[in-house]
């Protein structure tokens, strides 16, 4: 079989970043569900990313697909210590928002703005980019994950004291760092596999 | 045989056992481990399957050279036994710019759009690597500093020059990884050289 490309078409691409919920459609065949083997289920992690296009097309190499997985669970949802849940997610739509993955940041803003109650101020980042004023916590959240995310990478010891500054301690600069970074990781995967979509009101 | 670290990235951030930085990674244990399980697929894969090891060490010297790593881009050209290193290091100074940048779908982000390079790999280079890794360089450039400029044409060359579905998801875990494990060496870096209680 030759492979091909797929170009989705009657869909609406979101043109602006939003915290709605979007949708995701592959560029590549994800793999069939018929072809998942025990190897690929254990990729998957979570049974229920057998239903996603965008975790089907990562299962069709399912080991690297199973340790990000288990990275980024780490990363974000561990609720030991370092950094609060809201900041993690601020810097993983930080990062995304100044990528430009509007799928990325969507997922992430929202769940900023769950966490945090501070919509607005999440809205405004999305709205204003990663230079609006979002108070001087969240300003060294941000500014240390676009530091971390411009290519190649410009954070140096001024953004680490910037963030001890700001009441973090080295647990959660920790943090700081692998949310950002991991961002750098997902947001590559989602913006070149795929493109956003804005589904319709109803 | 390629020996690899128990953790690469300590490795590259220069994190000794028991040093502050190796307890505070700790916290996030099932991270900091699933980050070297990570590489290990990658770069110790138990099937190589559509991607040969040799082009995932000429891949990652590359993604390293580009993000300015010095220390990070000589551990794996030391891992890529390659006739073709001289040119991989000739491309990176063809190659080399700052990102991110590119273009946003039509509309009120148009006015972010940045314009940057669409790097193309040089004749005599393409001539050593061959069209297959030629492609996987050209988008691996992208992929590094261009990411938005994203589209299913890009993926297309990749077909065109011989690359199957998989072994493209594959490349992009790749890239994305090793812009993933590269910012985390950074981060952890900074922060072991700023002063504490500063």
């Amino acid at each position: 079989m030759t492979d091909t490309t797929l170009t989705p078409t009657g869909h609406t691409p979101p043109v602006a970043f939003t915290q709605a919920e979007l949708g995701w459609l592959p560029w590549l065949e994800p793999l069939p569900n018929a072809d998942l083997t025990e190897r690929h289920w254990a990729g998957l992690v979570d049974a229920s990313r057998a239903k996603s296009p965008y975790f089907m097309l990562l299962a069709r190499d399912p080991d690297i697909l199973k340790f990000r997985t288990l990275t980024d669970k780490d990363i974000f949802y561990n609720p030991e210590a370092g950094l609060p849940r809201a900041e993690r997610e601020l810097a993983a739509a930080a990062a995304s928002r100044f990528n430009g993955c509007i799928y990325c940041a969507s997922v992430h803003a929202r769940f900023a703005s769950h966490f945090s109650h501070r919509r607005d101020d999440v809205q405004r980042l999305l709205d204003d980019g990663v230079g609006a004023d979002l108070g001087e916590r969240w300003n060294a959240i941000v500014a240390a994950s676009v530091a971390l995310s411009a290519t190649p990478p410009t954070f140096d010891t001024t953004h680490a004291a910037r963030l001890r500054a700001a009441g973090l301690d080295d647990h959660a600069i920790v943090d700081v760092i692998n949310g950002a970074a991991f961002f750098n990781w997902a947001n590559r995967l989602m913006l070149s596999l795929g493109e956003p979509d804005l589904p319709a009101k109803g | 045989m390629t020996s690899h670290p128990a953790d690469v990235i300590d490795a590259l951030a220069g994190i000794a056992p028991g040093a502050h930085l190796d307890s505070i990674r700790n916290l996030r244990k099932q991270a900091r481990d699933n980050a070297q399980n990570s590489y290990l697929a990658l770069f110790a894969p138990s099937d190589p399957g559509d991607v040969p090891l040799d082009d995932r060490f000429v891949v990652a010297t590359f993604v390293a050279s580009l993000h300015g790593d010095a220390t990070t881009a000589a551990y794996y050209a030391d891992r890529l036994d390659e006739p073709c290193g001289q040119s991989v290091a000739t491309e990176v100074a063809l190659a080399t710019t700052k990102g991110p940048y590119g273009a946003y779908p039509k509309g009120p982000l148009s006015a972010e759009d940045t314009p940057g390079p669409a790097y193309r790999v040089s004749p005599p280079g393409r001539a050593c690597l061959g069209a297959r890794r030629a492609a996987a360089l050209e988008h691996v450039h992208m992929l590094v500093f261009h990411p938005r400029d994203s589209s299913p044409a890009h993926l297309q060359a990749l077909l065109d020059a011989g690359w199957s579905t998989t072994g493209i998801v594959t490349l992009s875990q790749l890239v994305a990884f090793l812009a993933f494990q590269i910012r985390v060496v950074a981060g952890l870096r900074a922060l072991a050289a700023a002063p504490a209680g500063a």
